[in-house]
Formats: structure tokens, sequence, C-alpha cells
């Protein structure tokens, strides 16, 4: 029986050998040579200097803000959206945008913000002046929450819709006020869609490159814009391998901070 | 089993399928033969209409493809997968492709135009002779800005007009190391393409300076911000300002005195060519008087083409901002190949000058 589950294994085992480790293998030797393909540790002495170390921070205090606001608008709408009578369609007009080319949107944010375009035409409308929100760091957080919103919505309405409302009735026939059922019995039920909702927020924004030029004009520096200036100006493929390969190990320490707890560890 | 084996060679067919992927688009679908040619140039760098006379005149086929900076192309053609008859580097990528042997020797009784040349261009440092590639357009670096929007006695006749207070948040940069750090050691009267720590740092410290004045640093999207008088001062090449002023009369275009960056674009033939008769021909097509009066036209760049300054209009040709005289020529520098550890250390550079813009 045994021996057969483990034939049985075999595809997965190929599958993820050819996609999954030998594309981090490939990525873990090149950040182990210099530019003319010795072997050395030096990118990883590098990494550890002032401008990198500051880049990480940045990095993650962004990735920080755009998780939090994006989970700031993303679980309400989630939880008002299992109550409407059409979930599905809501869902689905939610998710539709999603389906337009990121470059696309980000374009048209450049016009959205521009001096003339038609949010400082609305404010002047109001009598004051036109102001520059493209090139701040409040256009770069609005367009990136933006963009990630649907991303962190679904596996929250998943695991709202999911929740049984018995228990929600049971908390308030048992005296609980709306606020306290919700701290007490909805939340810590859909922690689970919460956590996914992170990790696919949280985990693409360390990396934005982008929009940090698009939309930031470079005032954002991240690790995704100095992995593609490596490769492509530096042609440092070396450098640019070993903040890849910092990126990897960010994403498993966030994977394993945000990780789903084993079912049947607390009882 | 059954589910074992499908599994499997599902595998096999997405590995098989991304090979062949990944070689139809190194080939980038050009099979390379007599009947087509394929080009490599720069985005919005010739008039598609050039291209359709050429396929009539001559009946060969055009695969035209586009590159966004000579790195990019260089990585390309090297890879080799692909055959590119046709490429356009600048001036220090030339010198570096010929270093490496990546490029086919002209044969010249194949470009009778190239007498069109005014022979400035010719037989410069990075291809003595002109062995390997012929002028395309050149041109410099400099600063765009919007009068009517600056303080009136700021003229950027000096790079330390960017410096001035009253220009807070004002001032776009493009994103390129090499401009951008260059710009910094000319406005300390250093060569921009010095090899030197100290220099470098001390050029690095003066940027952080302007970092007050700096609004942003993008690429080609400074064109329609400009244009649209979104942005008021901006370092850019001066083909694009030239754009830009076409769109928008009211802006003006300056070369810094202490010094500022020329270029050429070349016409070159690399080894993965398949169709060596057919990119002679088309570099003798667009050097042809009347069509690279039409091609300089359409682009906005300056043309090294003397045959063709007579065609053209007048006032483009004795603008002095985009065909700068000889003697401003000399003291503009040309890029020098700086070789990957100084390239990258000039990057470094710029990624800390970039750091501290927020």
């Amino acid at each position: 029986m045994q021996s057969k589950n483990r034939t049985a294994l075999f595809p997965y085992v190929i599958w993820i050998a050819l996609f999954v480790i030998a594309p981090i293998a490939l990525v873990l030797y090149y950040s182990m040579l210099d530019l003319s393909g010795n072997f050395t540790l030096e990118n990883y002495k590098n990494f550890f200097s002032a401008i990198y170390l500051k880049m990480t921070f940045t990095s993650f205090w962004y990735a920080f803000l755009i998780t939090f606001f994006t989970l700031l608008i993303a679980y309400p709408t989630a939880y008002l959206l299992t109550k409407t009578k059409h979930k599905q369609l809501w869902l689905m007009l939610i998710i539709i945008p999603s389906w337009i080319n990121l470059l696309l949107k980000t374009y048209a944010f450049i016009g959205i913000f521009g001096l003339y375009g038609p949010i400082n035409a609305f404010i002047e409308v109001f009598g004051f002046d036109p102001q520059q929100i493209l090139f701040t760091d409040f256009s770069f957080i609005f367009v990136s929450v933006y963009i990630f919103i649907p991303f962190m919505i679904i596996p929250i309405f998943n695991s709202l819709d999911k929740l049984n409302p018995s228990l929600v009735f049971a908390a308030r026939d048992l005296g609980a006020s709306s606020w306290t059922t919700f701290r007490r019995v909805v939340f810590p039920l859909t922690i689970d869609g919460v956590k996914s909702g992170i990790q696919v927020t949280f985990i693409p924004a360390l990396s934005l490159f982008m929009i940090t030029r698009l939309i930031a004009g470079n005032q954002v520096i991240t690790l995704g814009t100095a992995i593609e200036q490596q490769f492509l100006v530096s042609q440092n493929w070396g450098m640019g391998s070993t903040i890849a390969v910092f990126l990897i190990v960010f994403m498993v320490l966030t994977m394993m901070v945000t990780g789903q707890k084993k079912k049947g560890g607390r009882v | 089993m059954k589910q074992l084996v499908q599994a499997t060679s599902a595998i096999i067919i997405v590995c098989l399928l991304l090979f062949f992927a990944s070689r139809s688009l190194e080939s980038a679908g050009a099979k390379g033969s007599k009947d087509t040619l394929t080009v490599y140039n720069w985005g919005e760098y010739i008039d598609p209409e050039l291209i359709d006379a050429f396929e009539q005149e001559t009946g060969i086929h055009v695969v035209y493809e586009t590159f966004d900076s000579n790195e990019a192309m260089y990585t390309k053609v090297q890879q080799g997968g692909s055959s590119y008859d046709i490429a356009v580097p600048s001036e220090y990528m030339i010198e570096t492709m010929i270093e490496d042997d990546m490029l086919i020797e002209l044969d010249h009784s194949l470009i009778p135009n190239m007498k069109n040349i005014d022979p400035y261009f010719l037989d410069l440092p990075f291809d003595p002779g002109n062995k390997y590639s012929t002028p395309y357009f050149w041109g410099t670096v400099g600063i765009v800005y919007n009068p009517s929007m600056v303080p009136e006695d700021l003229t950027f006749e000096s790079w330390e007009d960017l410096w001035d207070e009253r220009l807070k948040d004002k001032v776009f940069l493009v994103d390129g190391s090499r401009e951008v750090i260059g710009m910094g050691l000319n406005s300390l009267g250093y060569s921009l393409n010095l090899k030197d720590d100290l220099a470098l740092r001390e050029a690095t410290d003066k940027l952080i300076e302007l970092t007050p004045n700096v609004k942003a640093i993008i690429g080609d999207e400074i064109t329609p911000l400009m244009i649209n008088n979104e942005a008021t001062v901006a370092l850019t090449w001066s083909g694009q300002a030239a754009d830009m002023m076409w769109e928008n009369e009211e802006l003006d275009f300056a070369v810094p005195e202490e010094g500022s960056n020329l270029w050429f674009d070349n016409f070159v033939i690399p080894k993965t060519s398949k169709n060596i008769e057919g990119a002679h021909a088309f570099i003798n097509f667009m050097l042809d008087a009347e069509n690279g009066a039409q091609n300089a036209d359409y682009v906005g760049y300056s043309t090294p083409n003397a045959a063709s300054w007579e065609l053209m209009d007048e006032e483009v040709i004795s603008d002095e901002r985009f065909y700068p005289d000889v003697e401003l020529r000399e003291r503009l520098e040309v890029y020098e190949n700086l070789g990957l550890k100084w390239l990258g250390k000039y990057n470094e550079y710029f990624l800390e000058f970039k750091m501290n813009l927020n």
C-alpha cells in the first residue's frame, strides 16, 4: 500500500523539482557568482551595506502600509458582500477589474492623478488649488491598495461565506453585543481567510517595481526596483540574485508568521 | 497507474512546450532568410512609412522590433537565438560589441550613400574608419524647461541652476544612471567617464543636495507631462526635448556650459544576420538624402546626413539647441564603455541617490 502511495507521488516530485526547486537552486547559484563568474560571497556582504538595509526596511514599511489599508477596506467589503442578495454577482464585479492589465491601470492613474486630471478638477470646484498628487507616498499607496483589494477580498469573502450563521445567532442569543460577537466569534473564525489575504498582498507588495517608477517617480525604492536594475542595467546577475534570495527568505518568514495552525491543535 | 502516466506525460508536455516557446521567442519569429530583414531599433525611432517604402522598393519583408536600452539590446543579440540583421546601438555599446566580436564588417561598396554623411560623424574613436557602423542619429543630454514657469534669471546655461532653491519639487530626471551621475560629475567640472571613487562620492553627495528639488525620476512618461505643463524642468535627451517642443511651443532646451553628453546611435550588422546583403541595402536606403530628411522630420532627433540638411527646413538645421556647432560639440563628451565593474558602481551610487529622495 505504502509503495503504491510513493509511486503516486512521482509526478508531483518531478513537477516540484523542475519548477520549484531547480529555479530556486539556480537563483542561489547565481547569487554566489561575481561579475566574471567566479565563486564569491561578496554579494551577500554588499547586501548588508547601509543602502540595501535601508531599502529592505522601506520595502517592509510600504508593504506593511499597503497590506494594512487593503485589509481595512477589504474586510468590511467582504463582510457586506456576504450580506447582499446577489453576492456572487457583486463578487464578480469586484474581481473583473483585476482582469485588466496592471500596467494599463497604472497608466490610467497617471491621467487621473494629473494636475489637469479629474480629481484636481473636482477639488477645484470647491475652491482649492490643484494639488500635485502624482509622485507622492499617497499616490503610491493608493494605487497599490487599489490593485490588491480584489486579492484580499476573495479569501476573506470565502471564509466569511463558510461561517455557519447559527454560531452568530447563538452568540447574540446568549447576550453578546454585536461588537463582541464580531470580536469573539466572527473574526477568530475567519482569521484563516485574513491570513491568506495578507499573504497574497504582503508578499507581492514587497517586490513591487513598476508602480514605484510610474506612480511614485522613484521616490519609493523597493527591493524589486533594485533587482530590476541589477539585471537590466548593471548586468550584475549575482547581486540581483542575492537580493532575490533575501526576498525569498523574507517571503518564507512571512508565510511562517501568517501560516495556518494545524487543525485540532487547540480543542 | 493510468493517472500516474497521464500526470507524468502532462509534465513532459509542459516541459516540451516551454522549451519550444522559449526557442521561438528567442528567434523572434524571424527565420532569417533572403526575403526578410529583422531590424532591431529603439522605440519611436523611425518613420514607419519608410519601412513600407523600403519593402516596396526591394521586395524584402521587414520585421521590426524595438528595445529600450542598449544593455537589453546587447543581451538579446548576444543570446544569439534571434537573427537580427540590423541593430542601432549607441557609441559605447558599439565599442563593446566590437570587442566581443559580435559585429560584421561593413562592405562600404554596398553603401554608396555613406558619402552623404557629414565627415564630422565619420571615423570616430569608437569605430575608427567606420568598419562596423554607419551614423543614424546623434544628439546631446540637456535640460528642457518651461520659461513661463521658472524664475526669469534661470536659463540653465549652467547645471547649477538646477540647484536653485526656487525649483523645489519641480525637477524631473531621466531614470538612467549614466545621465544622472554624469550630470553630477559635469556640474563639478569632472569628466562623465570618470573611474574614480572619490569623485563619484563627491558627485553623489552633490546630487543628494539636489533631492529637495527632484519631483520624480521617470522614463518616457516625462514627455506627456512636459507637453501638458504638468512638469517644469526635466533632464532629458535632445531628441525627446524636440518632440516635446514640437507639441508645446512654450518649452525651451539648453545644454549647460560645463559640459554634457554627446551621443551617436549607429547602424550595425550583428553576426546573427542571415541577410547581410539586405542589411546593407537597408542602411543605404536610410542614408539616402530624401529618406534621411523625411526620417529626421518624423523622429525629431538630429541627423548626421549632410545631404538631408539641404532638403530640411532651414530653421531646424540652424537651431543651435539641436544642431550645436562644432565648437560647442567639443565641450561635450562621448560616453566611454565603463566596463561592468564601474557600470555597477555608477548604478550603486545612483541607487543611493534615489534612496535619498524621500
